[in-house]
């Protein structure tokens, strides 16, 4: 369900993509962004995600549908008129510019004066931290500077909206998570309107108010990130964000809301929340994060309990993973608390575990 | 004080290190050997040996080995003709020269700074044989030229080792009668205005093919790799074509009589007697030269914006700047790289071009090579061809030194 806004800054209405002619990379697109926004567009590699964002600046032409920006159409706006701020994956930083005038440059364009360019370009690297590196050239800068200046770059002009293409992809793991929080901040601070792509969900999680998800062309799901990981609405959402059991089989049985499933591959029946599957006789996937597995449930607490094999398990400090085969899947995660009731757990070992009927939602059999 | 440190068996470490890098800097060095000695060979032996030929001039000093000493003494300004001594030093020369033919070659020399010497210089090597003293007196009868204190001047400068008088040639420069170094005579004033033609041209020729390769560059650049891959072979299908062969074809193409005219005159843009004179002039080198060095130009330019990612452009119009603001502000400074190079190759082409010119190039459009070309194969004036190929190669290394103050060659990028 996409969030219903009364004046959204961004509106994609059926928009439809071909490079070729052949084939949709970008079918029947309808998104809203609220002002103010963050909105991250989560897909793997190939699903669309810079096609939108490209149409969106003006570089590719929709093949179908509008873009509407303020309420205007902007469909026919050359990229240079829709002061749309954006950072590219690789900064696209001048190499023949030093930093200065790299920032300089959106405002020179705009026939702003000297004084004024001054003082914004000073505030803006100020913004990123890099008050003193305004003289140096973008191929003397590390790659997080680089990133910061990319980032400062596409706000000295003072846009309503951001894009940002996998900005942080070429950064280290450690410098990723402090940009995150670095843009999360500018966002806050500046009321900015972002539009963030990545095929990092974590990253996504972490950063945005809303997700869409993409896949294929597609958006599967778009919500905020609790809702998206709580409640995913298809297979490939609760298998693409955070971590997932998958527990394929057929329903036999529906009660109020609830379905039980057979488990392919054994004859045990698991109960679960019917969210995307047909009825009784349809195939479905069954849903289940590991944290909300139990280790050794009372009888009768639960309404699906297993006994399970331990097959693996890894000592992370704070918690245990642990693979199990149950109902004849061996693939099954459980995030086991490190507490000293279950220090006791060997490999080979065989004990009971159990989940709510509630936790668990029964998907689309995907494919 | 630090203390030296050793390797496991106690060889210091310096030592150590510089007996391990010895075989492989060796081994570099070995790889580059064969090239380096064909360099040297092939190309810096034969432009010392070129800078060396324009100035050298043993020639009169050996033959005249006899006369030359003692003309050394002889004052110039005496008005006075010089010694009999030397007159009768020259007849035992003469005699020598006849028998190693030797005489005709000095004759010929001395034939460039003043004409007449060769006619003289053959006369007397047949005629010294009959002479007999007094020596002045026989070399007079036999040619009054011998009475001219002007001839023995000239003699005298060039018997000189080492001459400055081809360079004064190649630079339209000559002695005037009073010995001093004066300007030709206008009508005699052929090569300065070919240095300078040749100049122009190069740099109109090479500001030609960068207006014409920068689009195809650009084209070939954004293209995919399969549409960029053919129109390169397109580029390149000239190397594979003789350039005898192409310039004949522009031949066939642009003479009076030729493809161009004929469509030009069949549609009625011009009358049939008045036919585009294309050829066999300015414009034929101009054209042609263009087509063939076009190739140089493209696969620098090529090759730097190859590399520049799309993502710049997209950048400066997100920023706000207009397609051509984008293109001029952020494209063209990223291509400088390879303007440079293609440039500095073109030119550095065209200033030495030869083939083309002298087929295609009448009497306007013949350059300087074409000169150098003449005095080394018909008039045998090694000398001067030599000072002009000299001078050339000095305008080009200034040129190059300029363009390292005002572009910089690190700048530069082939490829
Ligand atoms: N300029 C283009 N020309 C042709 N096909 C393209 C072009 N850009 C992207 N595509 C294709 O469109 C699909 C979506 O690409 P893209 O939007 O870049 O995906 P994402 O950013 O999500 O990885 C891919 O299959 C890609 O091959
Ligand atoms: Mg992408």
């Amino acid at each position: 369900m996409n969030m219903t806004n009364e004046n959204p800054l961004v509106r994609f209405v059926d928009i439809q993509k071909s490079y070729d002619g052949v084939t949709l990379v970008v079918k029947s697109l309808n998104l809203d962004v609220a002002k103010g926004e963050f909105l991250t567009m989560l897909g793997p590699s190939g699903s669309g995600k810079t096609t939108c964002l490209m149409m969106l600046a003006g570089f590719e032409p929709a093949t179908h549908g509008e873009i509407y920006l303020n309420g205007q159409g902007i469909n026919r706006v050359a990229p240079h008129k829709r002061g749309i701020g954006m950072v590219f994956q690789n900064y696209a930083l001048f190499p023949h510019m030093t930093v200065w005038e790299n920032l300089a440059f959106p405002l020179e364009v705009r026939g702003m004066g000297k004084d004024e360019r001054e003082a914004k370009v000073k505030r803006a690297l100020e913004m990123v931290r890099l008050g003193a590196f305004g003289d140096r050239r973008p191929a003397q800068l590390s790659g997080g500077q680089q990133q910061r200046v990319a980032v400062a770059r596409s706000l000295v002009f003072d846009p309503d909206l951001v894009l940002m293409d996998e900005p942080l992809g070429a950064l280290d793991k450690n410098l990723r998570e402090q940009m995150q929080y670095e843009i999360k901040h500018i966002h806050e601070n500046l009321g900015l309107t972002v539009v963030y792509v990545t095929h990092d969900q974590s990253e996504a999680l972490t950063m945005s108010n809303r997700i869409a998800v993409f896949d294929d062309g597609i958006i599967q799901q778009c919500a905020p990130p609790e809702v998206l990981y709580e409640k995913p609405e298809n297979a490939f959402c609760a298998n693409f964000i955070g971590e997932n059991n998958r527990l394929r089989g057929k329903v036999v049985e529906e009660v109020n809301g609830n379905v039980k499933v057979e488990v392919d591959g054994s004859d045990a029946t698991v109960e679960a929340v019917k969210i995307k599957v047909e009825g009784v006789g349809a195939r479905a996937t069954l849903s289940l994060r590991p944290e909300r597995v139990v280790v050794g449930p009372k009888k009768g607490e639960m309404a699906n309990i297993f006994p399970a094999r331990a097959e693996e398990l890894i000592y992370l400090g704070d918690h245990i993973r642990t693979r199990f085969t149950v109902c004849g899947h061996d693939d099954f995660i459980v995030k086991i608390p490190n507490s000293a009731a279950h220090a006791h757990l060997r490999e080979g070992e065989t004990v009971d575990i159990g989940w709510n009927a509630e936790d668990c939602r029964a998907l689309d059999p995907s494919d | 004080m630090s203390q030296v440190l050793v390797t496991a068996d106690g060889v210091p470490l310096k030592t150590s290190l510089a007996r391990a890098q010895r075989r492989s800097k060796l081994k570099a060095v070995a790889l580059v050997a064969p090239l380096f000695v064909f360099i040297a060979v092939a190309f810096f032996v034969p432009i010392i040996d070129m800078l060396f030929r324009s100035v050298e001039n043993q020639l009169v000093g050996e033959v005249l080995h006899r006369s030359m000493p003692l003309l050394q003494k002889w004052d110039e300004r005496s008005g006075e003709l010089p010694e009999e001594e030397v007159f009768a030093a020259l007849a035992l020369d003469f005699r020598e020269a006849k028998e190693n033919k030797s005489g005709g070659r000095v004759g010929r020399r001395l034939n460039y700074e003043k004409p007449g010497f060769s006619g003289l210089f053959r006369k007397s090597a047949r005629g010294a044989d009959r002479m007999e003293a007094p020596y002045r007196e026989a070399f007079i009868a036999l040619d009054e030229k011998w009475g001219d204190i002007e001839n023995w001047r000239v003699i005298k400068r060039e018997s000189a080792p080492y001459t400055i008088s081809y360079y004064l040639a190649a630079l339209d420069m000559g002695y005037a009668d009073d010995g001093g170094i004066a300007r030709n005579s206008e009508d005699g004033r052929i090569y300065l205005k070919l240095f300078w033609r040749t100049l122009w041209m190069s740099l109109f020729i090479t500001f030609l093919c960068l207006i014409l390769a920068y689009p195809i560059s650009y084209l070939l650049s954004v293209l995919p790799t399969a549409k960029s891959n053919l129109l390169i072979i397109l580029v390149l299908l000239p190397f594979w074509t003789s350039l005898l062969v192409r310039t004949t074809a522009w031949i066939a193409l642009l003479q009076q009589e030729g493809v161009i005219n004929d469509l030009v005159v069949w549609f009625g843009l011009v009358d049939d007697d008045n036919r585009l004179a294309m050829i066999h002039n300015r414009t034929g080198t101009i054209i042609a030269m263009v087509h063939i060095l076009l190739p140089f130009m493209v696969l620098p330019l090529y090759s730097v914006m190859k590399t520049i990612p799309p993502s710049y452009m997209r950048a400066a119009k997100s920023l706000g700047a207009t397609p051509f603001t984008a293109f001029v502000r952020v494209y063209m400074p990223n291509t400088v790289a390879g303007i440079g190079a293609g440039a500095i190759l073109v030119f550095i082409l065209a200033i030495g071009y030869y083939i083309t010119p002298a087929l295609v190039g009448g009497q306007s459009g013949t350059l300087i090579s074409n000169f150098i070309a003449f005095h080394m194969q018909n008039s045998l004036n090694w000398g001067l061809a030599a000072a002009l190929g000299a001078i050339l190669l000095g305008v080009v290394l200034v040129l190059y030194f300029l363009y390292d103050k005002i572009v910089g060659i690190d700048n530069m990028k082939l490829g």
